[in-house]
Formats: C-alpha cells, sequence, structure tokens
C-alpha cells in the first residue's frame, strides 16, 4: 500500500518550497515532486527599464545570495554592450564574490543545515572533556571547543531548553534514528553553529566594506564599481584582508574538520550515501583571481563519467514547462532557448486528496497534480537533458577537467574522510563539495587581492566609458558559477530600454519538475531510493533537499515576450481575487 | 527638557507596568544574568544600551531605560512571516550588531517562528506557528517579510495551500504589535513595481489593524530591532510620519546628514562614475543620487555595524524606503529632477503618481533640488 507524504513549508531555505513523495510498503521513497508555491514574475518587471537599472531590479530576486543576481544583471548588459571593465572592477567584484561565496556557505552548512546532522538535544548529554579531546582528533587547531567553552555552550542551551520554550528549535525531529554524532560530536557542531552566528556577521562586513552593504551591496555599475575610495584606501583594503584571514580560519578549522567528521560518522547511512540517481553536472567558469584566470572550470559531466569533460555550448540550454504553471503560446517548441523564452502564468490548482498527517493517519489535503502542471519553476534543459549544477557539479567538472586548485583539496577531503570518489555523488558528497569549494577559495581567493594592488600601482581607472545608441538592438548574457551553482541572466536591449530579460538560475536546474519526457530533476531524482525511518518525522527528505541548498525566489520565473497586460494572462476562473 | 522629563517618567511607568507582565520564560529573571551566562558582560550591554538609545534619537540619559527595556523584552514571543519576498530583510536581522546582539535576539525576544531559522518543517512548522497565536494570544508581535499575492494562487503555505493572505490574517488577528519589516511588506515593494505581474500589495492594505513600516530594500539591522525596543518603552505605536513610519529612524532625510553633503552645497558633483571627482567623493547627485527625497537613517547609522552604506561606496541612494520607489525613483543613476516628464514607461513614473499629496511634494522637491545643484554648479564654474 503506497502512502502520500507532504512536506511543505520546506524550512531553513530561501523561498516557498514543497516537497511530495510516495512511499511503498517499506517506507522507500518510488516517487517525488518538488514544487514551488510563490510566484514573483521580476523579470517582466525589469522589461521596459533603463538597462543600467536591470541589475539592481535583478539582485532583488535573492537576498541571500544577495549578490549573485546584482552582478549577473551588470554583466549582461555589459556584454550586450560590448564592455570590458577594468581590471580593477573586475578584481573588486571578484572580493565581493570570494565574501558572498564564504558567507553563503558556511551559513547554509551551520544555519540551514546543520541541525539536519547535528542533534542539539543529544548535545546536552555529552561530556565537555571527552568533547574538547574528540575535536583534536579532526583537526590539529580546533576552535571553540576548549572544555570551558564547551561547557558553557552545553549550560546555556540547557538553560534554553529547562525553561520548556525553545524558540527556533522547537518541534524539529529530535532524537531520530539516522543522526549518528556522538553527544560529544553534537556539542562540537553545536558550539560551532553559535560560532557562526558572530562570524557570519564579519563575513557580510567583508562585502559591506567594497559594497556598502549585505544584503543587497551598490556599488557595481555597468562598466564598473563606484567604491573608488574604499579601494584607494589602505585601511579598508588592510580591513577585508584581516576579515579574509579570520574566515579562513573558521573554514580551516571548524567547518572543514566538521564535515569530514559527519563523512565518517554517516558513512553507514543509505539515506546519505544513496546515491544522486542523477549524474549529469554543469559548471561554469567563475571566481577571477588574475588576468584571465579563475579558479573554477567550464564542461558538462554526464552520468558521473570522470574521464570526459564535454564543452558548453550555450545554444543547448533551454527551458521548458510541460508540467510548470506556464503555458507556450504561438510556437510549436516544447522548450525555448532563453533569449526567446516566454513565460504565460497557467495556474491549474490543487487536486483535493488525502496524505499522511502528523500524527500519522491519513488526513485531507490539497496535493500536487502528479499528471499535470505542479511547480511555479520551470525545468531547464541541456541538450534536452537534466542536469545538477552547484558545489557538487563545481567539484566533478573540476575533478574530470584536472582542474589545479580543486583537484588537491578534493583529493585530501577523500582521503581524510576515507570515502570512495563514487560517494561524492549523494547527499553526503554534496554537502562536502560546498565545504571543498570554500577551501579552494580561501586557499588562492587573496590572489585577487594581491592583483588589484599590484595593478593600483599603475592604473587606477574603476569604470568603462560606453554609450547606449538608441537606434541599435543589442543582446547579450551573463554566464558563470554562484554559490548555488551555474547561472544565466540573458538580455536584449531595443530602443535604449530593456526589451527582454530572462534569468535561468540554479535551483530551476536542481529543483524543477520533470519534462515531457518524463525526466525528473536533481531534487526528485535524489529523493528516489530513500527510506524513510519515521514517515511522520522525514528527516531524510529534508536532509536531501537541504544538500542542494534551496533557494526558490531565485527559479520562480516570469517573463513575457508580448508584453501582456495583467488581465490578459490566462487565470482559472474558479480563482478569485481575494 | 522638561518634556524629556515627562518622556522619562511616561516611559519609566510604562516599563514598571511591562516588569510586571507575566513572565514566558519562568525562570529568566535577569537579563543580565541571562547575558552573563551567554559570555556577554555588562559593560557590553551598557554600551549596547546606550548605542540603541542614540540609535532612538533618544537623549543619552536614557540609556538605562533602554537597558530596561532590553530587559523586558524577554517577555515578547515573536512571530515573523514570509510572503512574496528575497528572505534579505532576515539575513539584515542576522546582522544584527555589537557583541553577540544575534543572541539576545535569538534568545530574548521568544521567535516563536521564523522559517528561514526554524529547525520544524512540515506540518510540525504549522503546529508551532498555530501554537504560538494561541499561546501568546494578544501579547507576541507579528513581523511580516515580503509583499503579499492577492491572486490567490501565486502564493499558498502548508500542505492546505492556505494563502499568504490568509496566513497575515490570521496571525495579526490576536497580535500585540504589527511590523511591516522591509519595503515589501510596506509598500508591495519589487514585485509591485509596474506592471505588477501578481497584484502584490503591502501588509497594510490586506489587514484592517493599524501596521507600523520599517522600509528600507533591506532595512538595516538597527531599525529592525530599534523599533521592536521602541514599542516595549511605548507600549503603543511610535510617532509615525504620513507613511505610517517611525519619525526616529525615517524623519529625516538621507541628504541632511550626508558625509558628501558639503560638497553639494560646494557644487561640487561626480559628473561620471569613475571620474576624477568620485576618486575627491563628491556629491553623487548628477548619478542619480535619490538622498535628497530619500527619508531614512542610513547617513547616520550606516549598515552592517557602521562599516559602509551606498553614498560611501561611491553609489547614490536608490531611494528604496521611499513608496514606489521602483517605480518614481527609476531610473536609478540619472538625477531625478532631468526625469520628471520623461521616464521609461511614458509618464508612469514621478509624473503620474503625482496625484497624490506625497509625490506632489517629491515632485517639487526634485526640482527644488535640481534648481540648486545646477545653481550652485554654476556658481562653482565661474
Amino acid at each position: 500500500m503506497t502512502k502520500r507524504i507532504v512536506v511543505d513549508p520546506i524550512t531553513r531555505i530561501e523561498g516557498h518550497l514543497r516537497i511530495e513523495v510516495i512511499v511503498d510498503e517499506n517506507n522507500v521513497i518510488t516517487d517525488a515532486f518538488s514544487s514551488s508555491t510563490l510566484f514573483r514574475g521580476l523579470e517582466t518587471i525589469i522589461k521596459g527599464r533603463d538597462p543600467r537599472d536591470a541589475g539592481f531590479i535583478a539582485q532583488r530576486i535573492c537576498g541571500v545570495c544577495t549578490y549573485s543576481h546584482y552582478k549577473a544583471g551588470i554583466m549582461a548588459v555589459e556584454d550586450a554592450l560590448g564592455i570590458t571593465p577594468p581590471l580593477n572592477a573586475q578584481m573588486v567584484r571578484s572580493l565581493m564574490n570570494i565574501s558572498l561565496f564564504l558567507h553563503d556557505h558556511v551559513v547554509h552548512f551551520y544555519t540551514l543545515h546543520g541541525l539536519d546532522w547535528c542533534d542539539i538535544t543529544s548535545a546536552l548529554k555529552a561530556d565537555p572533556r571527552k568533547a574538547a579531546k574528540e575535536a583534536f582528533k579532526h583537526t590539529e587547531y580546533p576552535i571553540n571547543t576548549g572544555e570551558d567553552e564547551l561547557k558553557r555552550v552545553q549550560k546555556r542551551v540547557a538553560d534554553f531548553v529547562k525553561q520548556g520554550a525553545l524558540g527556533p528549535f522547537n518541534n524539529a525531529y529530535w532524537g531520530h534514528k539516522t543522526y549518528h554524532f556522538t553527544p560529544e560530536q553534537n556539542l562540537i557542531v553545536l558550539s560551532h553553529y553559535l560560532k557562526l552566528l558572530e562570524v557570519q556577521r564579519e563575513i557580510a562586513k567583508m562585502m559591506a566594506i567594497f559594497g556598502a552593504k549585505q544584503p543587497h551591496p551598490q556599488s557595481l555599475t555597468v562598466g564598473g564599481i563606484t567604491a573608488v575610495m574604499d579601494i584607494l584606501d589602505p585601511s579598508r583594503i588592510g580591513e577585508w584582508k584581516a576579515k579574509f584571514e579570520m574566515v579562513s580560519e573558521f573554514i580551516n578549522y571548524a567547518y572543514y574538520p566538521d564535515v569530514v567528521m559527519a563523512a565518517k560518522m554517516f558513512n553507514n547511512e543509505q539515506s546519505v550515501l544513496k546515491g544522486c540517481n542523477l549524474k549529469n553536472f554543469i559548471s561554469h567558469s567563475e571566481m577571477q583571481i588574475g588576468i584571465n584566470e579563475y579558479l573554477f572550470s567550464t564542461g558538462v559531466v554526464l552520468d558521473g563519467d570522470l574521464s570526459k569533460v564535454h564543452a558548453i555550448d550555450e545554444e543547448l540550454i533551454k527551458e521548458e514547462v510541460t508540467n510548470s504553471w506556464y503555458k507556450y503560446e504561438n510556437t510549436q517548441e516544447v522548450a525555448l532557448h532563453p533569449y526567446s523564452g516566454q513565460t504565460n502564468p497557467y495556474h491549474t490548482g490543487f487536486k483535493d486528496g488525502q496524505s499522511l498527517g502528523p500524527d500519522g493517519k491519513m488526513i485531507d489535503t490539497k496535493l500536487l497534480d502528479l499528471k499535470g502542471k505542479y511547480s511555479w519553476i520551470k525545468s531547464p534543459r541541456y541538450d534536452d537533458m537534466p542536469m545538477e549544477v552547484g558545489p557538487l557539479a563545481t567539484i566533478v567538472v573540476g575533478l574530470a577537467a584536472k582542474n589545479p586548485y580543486i583537484t588537491p583539496v578534493a583529493t585530501k577531503f577523500l582521503k581524510d574522510s576515507g570515502l570512495p570518489i563514487a560517494a561524492l555523488f549523494s547527499t553526503l558528497g554534496r554537502t562536502a563539495a560546498r565545504c571543498i569549494e570554500s577551501v579552494v577559495i580561501c586557499k588562492h581567493g587573496m590572489k585577487a587581492l594581491d592583483t588589484l594592488i599590484e595593478n593600483l600601482k599603475s592604473d587606477q581607472t574603476t569604470c568603462a566609458p560606453y554609450v547606449i545608441d538608441k537606434n541599435k538592438v543589442y543582446q547579450g548574457r551573463y554566464i558563470g558559477n554562484v554559490p548555488r551553482g551555474m547561472l544565466s541572466h540573458w538580455v536584449k536591449i531595443k530602443d535604449g530600454v530593456v526589451e527582454n530579460y530572462q534569468a535561468v538560475v540554479p535551483s530551476t536546474w536542481n529543483a524543477g519538475p520533470r519534462d515531457h519526457k518524463g525526466q525528473k530533476g536533481p531534487y526528485e531524482m535524489s529523493l528516489i531510493g530513500t527510506k524513510i525511518e519515521d514517515l511522520t518525522r522525514p528527516l531524510e527528505i529534508i536532509r536531501t533537499i537541504h544538500s542542494f541548498d534551496p533557494c526558490i525566489a531565485c527559479s520562480v520565473h516570469m517573463m513575457d515576450t508580448k508584453g501582456n497586460a495583467l488581465g490578459e494572462y490566462k487565470v482559472e476562473p474558479n480563482f478569485a481575487k481575494i | 527638557m522638561r518634556d524629556n522629563k515627562k518622556l522619562f517618567d511616561k516611559i519609566s511607568k510604562r516599563l514598571d507596568l511591562l516588569a510586571k507582565l507575566p513572565v514566558c520564560k519562568e525562570d529568566k529573571k535577569d537579563i543580565y544574568e541571562e547575558l552573563s551566562k551567554k559570555g556577554i558582560d555588562r559593560r557590553d550591554f551598557v554600551k549596547w544600551a546606550g548605542m540603541m538609545t542614540t540609535t532612538l534619537a533618544l537623549p543619552a540619559s536614557f540609556a538605562p531605560l533602554t537597558a530596561k527595556a532590553a530587559e523586558v523584552a524577554n517577555r515578547l514571543p515573536v512571530i515573523w512571516l514570509h510572503m512574496a519576498e528575497c528572505t534579505g530583510c532576515s539575513e539584515s536581522l542576522l546582522r544584527t550588531e555589537d557583541p553577540s546582539i544575534d543572541s539576545i535576539i535569538f534568545d530574548v525576544i521568544n521567535l516563536e517562528y521564523h522559517e528561514t531559522i526554524m529547525a520544524a518543517a512540515g506540518y510540525q512548522a504549522e503546529q508551532n506557528l498555530e501554537n504560538a497565536i494561541k499561546k501568546h494570544q494578544g501579547n507576541y508581535i507579528l513581523m511580516v517579510e515580503g509583499g503579499i499575492p492577492t491572486i490567490e494562487y501565486y502564493l499558498t503555505i502548508g500542505a492546505h495551500g492556505k494563502t499568504g493572505a490568509q496566513a497575515c490574517r490570521d496571525a495579526a488577528e490576536n497580535a500585540a504589535a504589527i511590523f511591516a519589516i522591509g519595503t515589501c511588506s510596506s509598500f508591495g515593494g519589487v514585485q509591485a513595481a509596474y506592471p505588477n505581474p501578481t497584484a502584490a500589495e503591502p501588509l497594510s492594505k490586506i489587514i484592517t489593524k493599524p501596521v507600523i513600516n520599517v522600509p528600507g530594500c533591506p532595512p538595516s539591522e538597527k531599525n529592525i530591532v530599534g523599533n521592536v525596543l521602541y514599542f516595549i518603552m511605548f507600549g503603543a505605536l511610535p510617532a509615525l510620519d504620513a507613511f505610517n513610519r517611525p519619525k526616529w529612524a525615517y524623519g529625516n532625510r538621507i541628504h541632511d546628514l550626508c558625509e558628501r553633503r558639503g560638497h553639494f552645497d560646494a557644487g561640487e558633483f561626480v559628473q561620471h562614475f569613475g571620474d576624477e571627482n568620485a576618486q575627491k567623493g563628491f556629491c553623487l547627485y548628477k548619478v542619480g543620487c535619490k538622498g535628497p527625497y530619500t527619508f531614512n537613517n542610513c547617513s547616520k547609522l550606516r549598515f552592517n555595524s557602521h562599516t559602509s552604506w551606498p553614498i560611501q561606496a561611491g553609489h547614490g541612494c536608490i531611494g528604496c524606503s521611499e513608496p514606489n520607489f521602483w517605480d518614481t525613483m527609476s531610473p536609478f543613476e540619472e538625477p531625478l529632477g532631468n526625469k520628471l516628464y520623461h521616464t521609461a514607461f511614458n509618464g508612469f513614473g514621478a509624473d503620474k503618481t503625482a496625484d497624490t499629496a506625497g509625490m506632489v511634494i517629491l515632485s517639487a522637491t526634485a526640482i527644488g533640488i535640481a534648481a540648486h545643484a545646477l545653481i550652485s554648479g554654476v556658481a562653482k564654474n565661474k
């Protein structure tokens, strides 16, 4: 007898996400459906505006990867207009990008994903002295795990628990059988979880030094950057450098050992080691540290075959809407390239039905229409194939391309954790890949600052001049990699204003619904075959979904090439206006 | 001085009253004790209280009251809802400043529901929300982030497909105070910009109770935290401006305290991003700064613990705490004075909305500022 399970809201992510799965009599997931239940339509809003404003609006796609879309929007317009920003601007953009990546990854591991690995209630039973010793097993220089520090952390949380008002820790899956850290290990991670709340604030300042603020920095302009006084101020550069070093320490001596420890302790946990099922990866060059020098590689790896890396043909990137709440009009094509994409919302509603309730009994719920449209996210495809993007793709493509920055760090991680290379293609591998990416940036990121300083000695230009000719038509794109994976923004400019705008974002690649051939995307594929220990507390589902670092507002699209007014959109008559 | 005395007495009385309220966390009697358990010493706390006092534009003698306000804050449960948004406001809250102030938020206000931070998911998360509304009936603060789509299927939350608007109404019904955090929930925000494809509305249009707007994209961490303290001290809405923004934070224009104001008055302008005037830190008006039309305290308090703010980083203000700024303040890198009758939407911008009182003032100000910039520029060239 199969059962339907609904998890909505998926919390500790950006945006609104619902997962529905079907489990068989052995509690094994046989089918999975990923749906976003929010629609915002920012791409439509960019249309008709000054191209110089595109980056500012695009930035508001997401306040978590807050710099990604800003930079992408500015660079897509630069590409269209044929502008190459001065090297100083390129390097400052990299410094901000480094801050973003490091911020995003540590906040993800601790604040958003950490509680899937670390059982707080178990940490309260730990012996702080043993825990302090344990920390040395995983790194030579542990951070925030001295015996007294751990005692204090334990007491602080114990007091909190005693009050019975658990606040944000309330009603989680504590005590779940798939938690595998010892009480001492849980205490170490908990201590880092709390420490990170301070550390992330400092990393945010790294972004603010050259970016004005974080979230939503404001120092990029088409052609270059505006933080000219800051880069000419040695104390600001020094401030950035000091913070970079502090963050690198946290990453090398807290984050990395915690992930290695997780890899060791969860190496018998099938729900995190069970393969991805979909082993196609796409990743793009990013993280510039010098003139034409980048830390990440470009390429496609198919079916987990690390012996080959295929070049990316941008013409083969397309999006389809067979199972998304949109409709393509006036075209025979199933999938459209972003330059000619369209987005006409076409919501077909939920179905009334039953799913497993919180107390284990079947209850009435609104269910996704599994045979029809069921998500506000489109389905991007490369050469008609679904692809996983994100740090795992960066690492896999990096290994296949024998990338000199990525290969040694990834190899060391496998050695330290004792995992075979095949284990990378899993929930655990995805979580580890994010850490590997961070370590690579810590090791080599400072080169971008050195390049900037060297260049400033002879060249202080920060912006390239340009003209937007109202009689010309322009077309351009940004394609690169952001913390959640490959991102592309595509823009057309006509009459001096934006005619068309489309963003194909990482979470769309990963979270999209199936396509017309029935091919599922990475979220859905990664869940199939997972055994759920307790159907009313599906920790395995949220752990795997969190390993992608979902960022859903990003992937909620809308573009309408025909300039329809709202009244002309196709809407179901039974949905009244509120 | 006499007014200050009155205010001081009023706040003291209010705090005494609050101190007598039932305590949510029974054994949490003294915030200093709690803080010291968390490794924050008394000195740091007093420093923080002093900083918050200045933030709230109160005289320094009020610092002990600010500290007291934080002390009684532990009795205030908070429910935070996400609507159509980018999570930037939550992220801003997480950056809240000074030693371990994040712990104060985390532990001292009783954060009952916040989707980005909470451990529970699915049904367990929904239960947390329902329980909090029931348990703290009439006593909790509701904070809402994001615009609210009024075409219902554009946002649903939970297995029962509850709409975002309904979630707001249900939580607002028993709330003691309601804050719209950020420009999206205050004024509709980016998704409500032309052509507003999801018919997004601000929170105040969705519910019938009074809403305090804390706009900004995102609002600074101080403006979020400061408002909570203001509520605790006065037990009522703070003095608000025409757009329901607290005057303590949004009473002055960015321009009034801008670090580049001297250059504006002297007629010294950056003409293009990247020119030599940019290196000298001249005024950004001519590359589009909207500081003269924008009410906020950024020029005083900055962002990320005073690290920087847009004008320091050489980019003009985009006016993000003003209603409809995406439409009325754009293009962001052109002076507003140049654009009054020539917007990208054939008059949808500042001129078309000029029939509202606020915008008339904005337009008049725009003309005035433009004239001033021109005159002072001419004076400089002589």
